[in-house]
């Protein structure tokens, strides 16, 4: 040997630490479960109606389409894309099937058909512009953001669906149940748990992260990169679509830019729920709870009297720890991993 | 006598980008069981022809055999699917999945209904660790490991899909001694296990311990394919360079000037303690030692970038402050890191640009930076250096190793420093450019610089060197003589088993 590179002996590699591991990687759904948690309870004991029945339901009708549309972005985001356009698509939705439904006594499954052909033809847009013409998703999806607003607007004409004009059976979707449980947050639910299953237990949903994470080794390792970018999009198009009918049949009364400025907000609510925004990590459910979150604190403050302003402060005050507490996280991860692979005897 | 039939083969590839004709009539065969060299300088054509293997180019002469076969690779996942893995210098794997996604993806076992079967996953991947030799957690992710644990994960990757050749390009030129050791273990079972390897290095002390046979290349033509037994490196160099290699280590005997570098005490928590030494004009001094000793942060602490705790430094007599990597440039002071990509050079920015960083003022006028004085500088420097280069307007990132190394070289000596450090001044530059690199370093002492040269490689501390400082866990251990160092005296020294007598 004629390098001078040696090491001294290797420790014994220690056992036990992928538990530890485990814990530091889902760290971000159980703190913000945690925060969630010490939220509700101050404002219960502050204010002990709070917590009533109807409280709880309000909360969770309020944040079911932040948390849908919070699943659609999460796929979108994980392969380190982005989608601003989905505020304009549940605007535009809700507006369409609002005219739709308007007046006749039209059938549900068709407005939802409706409004998930709408959704799904936008989010078409944006993935094949993304992932077939290589154009930066930030630009794409800004651009489509204010197309499809301003056909919104066009279709609009300065009209506007009123409650009155929708039938009883689309509403009654908005604020009925089954078993006491609201049919939107049950949808919800539903769809998170379906899109989270999917990533985590079938290998095409594990290519979503590997593009996010490399999209370098994702081309070696033969990942179809196009195919599943554009499903990325296409699914959060329909998750936006089904906002939008939902949107319709919570609200009854619509304007064509209804949604306007939410796309940041589910962006928000992705990022606080622990997705990083250059892909690869996160989950739908830490998304959801994100969602969970922004949509509480909303509440929270109309409980507390505290000037409503203060939301969008408090929602950016939110961010900015989350990505602080991402970075410090990240350098601890780093070093612990770089710990094991030093006693690993590499 | 009938001749076996390899596993993979070139008959007669070329491959021309635009003018460049990168292979000429290449050919080469891998036979299952036997790991062959790839020898030949930077630039000699090693790369295209392993992309060639893996499906990221298509030549455009001659075929590909695969076990006798005319084959065509139209993509990586055409040859990976032909049973040929290729682990680059540095693997890309996906550093938030784990490490046993990584070797499974688009893979992975399958369960009911289709899904992922972690615990088959992790068994099988854990198995192939097993199988390698290599302790390693299935379930921890790649973010943080080594890259001689990168490469274990991408070589288990190659195993897990049967691959029949494994194609290594240059995977040593990151690892430490150890982690080598490990690597060839690897690489003989699997030699053993009937895999055809392909294996390319610099180090041909490498090429010489590992290889049966070798095929050499230059300026993309095919030299020669023979056994390694009963070759010698020189034999090999000169295939290679096509001459008799001048002197690798040209060493002119200078007469040590005034004391220009004097270090006293130097002592940083937790990286290095007490460490004096004085370096004279004209003087070459190595910094040898292994792989953490400290060596690198002497250097970082002495050019200002990391403060130190306690102790002193000196250039011509004058004391810098702590922590001013200005102040030591003003005081004279000059430092070539050791890593040329990251910290030497700004890859997407032109030559030219890049020699003329470290003196924009003197290259402005007025409050503008003049092209004219930039391009001045830099021709006059590529004279002075021998640089081969198309023109000074590319970028950085297109030159050979050894070339970019004078670049870095170039931007430092251009500030007239009286002492230059460099960090592992040859590391991945192939044999004809390293001669020149040391040829330089030589002249520049001769011409009374004083050179502070930190090393992993022992004949170059050797060849180099007039007095060599030995490292040891954050201490000076030795300084020997330039006729007393030898591989042994250095390397004893290095690992702490130096004892007074050796001095």
């Amino acid at each position: 040997m004629t390098t001078l590179t040696s090491v001294p002996p290797a420790h014994k590699a220690p056992k036990a630490e992928g538990g530890l591991l485990d814990l530091v990687l889902r760290a971000r759904e159980l703190s913000i479960l945690g925060a969630l948690i010490v939220l509700v309870a101050v404002t219960a004991i502050v204010n002990p109606r709070f917590l009533s029945a109807q409280g709880i339901e309000d909360i969770f009708l309020n944040a079911s389409i932040l948390v849908l549309l919070a699943v659609g972005q999460t796929l979108v985001v994980i392969t380190r894309n982005i989608d601003l356009s989905v505020g304009s698509v549940v605007g535009l939705v809700a507006f369409v099937t609002g005219k739709y439904v308007s007046g006749d006594d039209r059938s549900v499954v068709m407005a939802i058909l409706i409004g998930l052909a709408i959704g799904a033809l936008c989010g078409l847009v944006n993935g094949l512009l993304v992932s077939f013409c290589g154009v930066p998703a930030l630009v794409v999806t800004l651009g489509t953001l204010y197309v499809i607003q301003g056909i919104g607007y066009y279709i609009a004409q300065g009209d506007q669906i009123n409650a009155a004009d929708v039938p009883q059976s689309l509403l009654d979707l908005g604020s009925g149940g089954v078993l006491g449980v609201p049919y939107l947050p049950l949808i919800a639910v539903l769809v998170m748990a379906a899109v989270g299953y999917y990533l985590r237990a079938y290998p095409s949903g594990r290519e979503f992260y590997a593009i996010g994470s490399s999209p370098e080794a994702a081309r070696l390792a033969g990942v179809p990169i196009r195919r599943r970018v554009l499903t990325a999009y296409v699914v959060s198009g329909l998750l936006a679509g089904l906002a939008g009918v939902l949107w319709l049949a919570r609200f009854g009364t619509v304007v064509a830019d209804a949604a306007g400025g939410w796309e940041l907000k589910v962006v928000s609510a992705v990022v606080v729920g622990g997705v990083a925004i250059v892909g690869g990590v996160g989950t739908v459910y830490g998304a959801a709870l994100g969602a969970l979150l922004l949509t509480t604190i909303g509440s929270v403050l109309v409980v507390l009297k505290v000037n409503s302003f203060w939301q969008d402060a408090l929602t950016g005050l939110l961010l900015l720890l989350a990505i602080s507490v991402d970075r410090l996280l990240a350098l601890r991860m780093n070093r612990v991993l770089r710990k094991r692979s030093a006693h690993h005897g590499s | 006598m009938s001749e076996p039939t390899p596993v993979l083969a070139l008959v007669d590839v070329s491959k021309s980008f635009g003018a460049v004709r990168a292979l000429r009539g290449v050919r080469l065969e891998l036979y299952a069981g036997e790991v062959h060299a790839l020898a030949g300088e930077n630039g000699a054509g090693k790369s295209t022809l392993v992309k060639t293997f893996a499906g990221v180019h298509r030549p455009d002469g001659g075929r590909i055999l695969l076990g006798g076969e005319p084959v065509v690779f139209n993509s990586p996942a055409d040859a990976q699917a032909a049973g040929v893995a290729v682990i680059y210098q540095e693997p890309t794997l996906f550093p938030d999945l784990s490490v046993a996604e990584n070797i499974f993806m688009g893979r992975q076992p399958r369960g009911a209904f289709g899904r992922i079967d972690r615990t088959a996953m992790h068994a099988e991947a854990a198995g192939l660790f097993e199988r390698l030799g290599v302790p390693m957690d299935p379930r921890r992710p790649a973010r943080g490991l080594s890259i001689a644990d990168q490469q274990v994960v991408e070589i288990a990757k190659a195993i897990s899909r049967d691959a029949k050749v494994l194609i290594m390009d240059e995977p040593t030129a990151a690892l430490t001694g150890q982690e080598t050791a490990r690597l060839f273990s690897v690489v003989k079972a699997l030699r053993e296990q009937g895999c055809a390897l392909l294996f390319i290095s610099h180090r041909l002390e490498e090429i010489f311990e590992l290889c049966q046979r070798v095929t050499t290349l230059r300026d993309g033509q095919w030299i020669a394919s023979e056994t390694l037994e009963g070759l010698t490196p020189d034999d090999l160099v000169t295939r290679m360079v096509g001459r008799e290699l001048d002197e690798l280590y040209p060493k002119q005997d200078v007469e040590p000037g005034e004391v220009a570098l004097k270090v006293s005490r130097l002592t940083r928590e937790a990286a290095f303690t007490d460490v004096s030494f004085e370096v004279r004009r004209g003087e070459i001094v190595a910094l040898a030692g292994l792989v953490g000793a400290g060596r690198s942060e002497v250097a970082r602490a002495i050019f200002g970038v990391d403060r130190w705790d306690a102790g002193s430094v000196e250039v011509d007599g004058r004391p810098l402050k702590a922590a001013s990597p200005t102040d030591a440039m003003a005081a004279g002071l000059a430092l070539v890191p050791e890593d040329r990509r990251q910290q030497g050079l700004v890859m997407e920015m032109s030559i030219e640009r890049n020699m003329g960083l470290t003196r924009l003022r003197a290259l402005s006028r007025g409050p503008l930076i003049s092209r004219a004085a930039e391009r001045a500088n830099a021709a006059d420097w590529a004279v002075r250096l021998q640089l081969k280069y198309a023109k000074a307007g590319d970028a950085v990132g297109v030159l050979s190793g050894g070339n970019q190394q004078k670049v870095v070289l170039a931007k430092w000596l251009a500030t007239e420093p009286s002492v230059l450090i460099v960090d592992e001044p040859t590391r991945g530059i192939d044999v004809g450019t390293k001669a020149e690199v040391h040829r330089l370093l030589s002249e520049l002492a001769a011409g009374g610089l004083a050179v502070l040269m930190i090393s992993s490689d022992l004949p170059e501390v050797i060849g180099m060197a007039d007095r060599v400082l030995v490292m040891h866990e954050g201490r000076i251990t030795a300084e020997i003589p330039r006729e007393q160092a030898t591989e042994e005296s250095v390397m004893s020294a290095a690992t702490g088993r130096y004892g007074k007598e050796a001095a």
